[in-house]
């Protein structure tokens, strides 16, 4: 019983192991670097996150949980509440019916697949805010965050892909 | 879990499921819609909730931004070893030219003192300094808020200012036990009573998610000039008066706009000023149902 009991743990922390990736990735876009103009333009690492893990194994990463760690983002980073789980599950929804599409295509299409999912959620913030405020904002930064997000791409998912690899197959 | 399969809870509860599973992610839209109305309506329970999960993750963030301070530290401790000659004899020649200053300042400091005594002047309490480490820079594009390691155990208290060595950086909105949340100038929600130095222009500090927030409410017919040094006025008595904020430009667009002193985008550490200025007349000034 005792190896049944050890083997569990064992595959439910592996299980963890989409969630963890998120909330490291959403901590870790929260150190400040000095480097100048960086807070303007965090790559969207949780985005990127979402991304690989809706496509490649969405079992272990239930929308509730998706939304969930959005409100957490929120809480943490003092934007308003609902914004972040707003466009994570919209993503993850349009994700989630597209997922045919992207698995077992080239890397190429799954980055072009990012970069309209990016622009897509920065349109999101974008109309979020602009409302909130009242009044039209200046979408400029929100679109050097997404094309950040899809130039920095490759490197977080090369290292989730390691991941997955060594954990979770 | 087990689920005690009971005929009429089913009965009732399947088809319920069959719809929450059917309209899932339609639902969880609906709830971040709801949330960001609660959010709006009632902001203090909100507020608390940030306060307590900020705290239980300020210790994770502090660990994590150690590295990367040491990395910038190395650096610029290189850069500095590259040009220490220049920096040398630029020191020297700055330091003359001070040492003639604090000459200036020592006169005027005592002439300011005797004058003072003839009018009973009463001069304001004067303020004192919380340091703390910045270690959360959330960096949202709609969003200029930083994380600090010092919370209502070291006296911050919100709406104190904030201070990085050159200027005025923010204004705390949400204190925790040990860590606090400032609202830089630039956030579209922050609004600052600020003072032009030399035509004493009163006039509002208004971020708008842009490096260079602008300032509202000057009259057009008065006679402000570009590369006036912005203060803080005192007004509304949370911030001490007299607070370097930035310089004064005229923006693209034909507005007045303020270049803040302090470098917004790579802070490492912040003082809040402790000012015991007018206890209870403090109004805040921020938008309804912004991120207080």
């Amino acid at each position: 019983m005792a190896g049944g009991f050890w083997h569990r743990l064992d595959q439910t922390a592996r299980n963890l192991l989409p969630f963890g990736s998120i909330v490291m990735a959403m901590l870790l876009a929260m150190v400040p670097l000095p480097l100048p103009g960086y807070s303007v333009v965090t790559p969207p690492l949780v985005l990127i996150c979402l991304f690989y893990w809706v496509i490649h194994r969405p079992d272990l990463l239930r929308p509730l949980v998706v939304f969930a760690l959005g409100v957490l983002h929120d809480l943490i980073s003092g934007s308003p509440l609902g914004v972040t789980s707003l466009y994570l599950i919209l993503t993850y929804w349009l994700l989630i019916t597209q997922r045919r599409f992207f698995l077992g295509r080239s890397f190429g299409m799954l980055w072009l697949g990012f970069a309209l999912v990016a622009f897509g959620a920065s349109v999101v913030q974008w109309l979020v805010f602009a409302l909130m405020s009242a009044h039209l904002l200046d979408a400029r930064p929100v679109l050097v965050h997404a094309a950040l997000g899809v130039a920095l791409f490759p490197l977080p998912t090369y290292l989730l892909q390691r991941l997955h690899r060594a954990y979770l197959s | 879990m087990k689920t005690r399969n009971n005929g009429s809870v089913v009965r009732i509860a399947a088809p319920f499921w069959g719809l929450v599973q059917r309209f899932y992610f339609p639902l969880l839209v609906l709830a971040a819609i709801a949330l960001m109305m609660i959010g709006h309506v009632n902001v203090g329970a909100i507020d608390q909730a940030r306060a307590r999960v900020t705290d239980a993750f300020t210790p994770i963030l502090n660990v994590m931004s150690r590295p990367a301070a040491s990395v910038a530290d190395a650096l610029e401790y290189g850069r500095q070893l590259v040009d220490l000659h220049e920096e040398n004899a630029r020191l020297r020649d700055e330091n003359t030219r001070l040492r003639q200053w604090e000459q200036v300042a020592l006169r005027l400091e005592a002439e300011n003192g005797s004058l003072r005594s003839l009018l009973a002047f009463k001069a304001d309490p004067p303020a004192r300094f919380i340091t703390a480490r910045v270690v959360g820079d959330p960096g949202g594009a709609f969003v200029r808020t930083v994380v600090i390691t010092a919370g209502a155990r070291d006296g911050v208290e919100r709406g104190q200012a904030a201070m990085s060595g050159q200027g005025l950086v923010g204004r705390v909105v949400q204190v925790g036990e040990w860590s606090s949340r400032v609202l830089l100038i630039t956030d579209l929600n922050a609004r600052i009573p600020v003072v032009l130095e030399t035509s004493r222009q009163r006039a509002m500090l208004a971020g708008d998610n842009s490096d260079h927030p602008t300032l509202l409410y000057v009259p057009g017919n008065t006679a402000v000039s570009p590369g006036e040094r912005v203060f803080t006025s005192g007004h509304g008595g949370l911030f001490p008066p007299g607070l370097p904020v930035g310089v004064m430009e005229i923006g693209k667009d034909g507005q007045p706009h303020v270049v803040p002193m302090a470098d917004l985008s790579s802070l490492e550490h912040l003082q809040i000023v402790r000012f015991a200025g007018t206890d209870g007349l403090a109004a805040e000034a921020v938008q309804p149902g912004a991120m207080q």
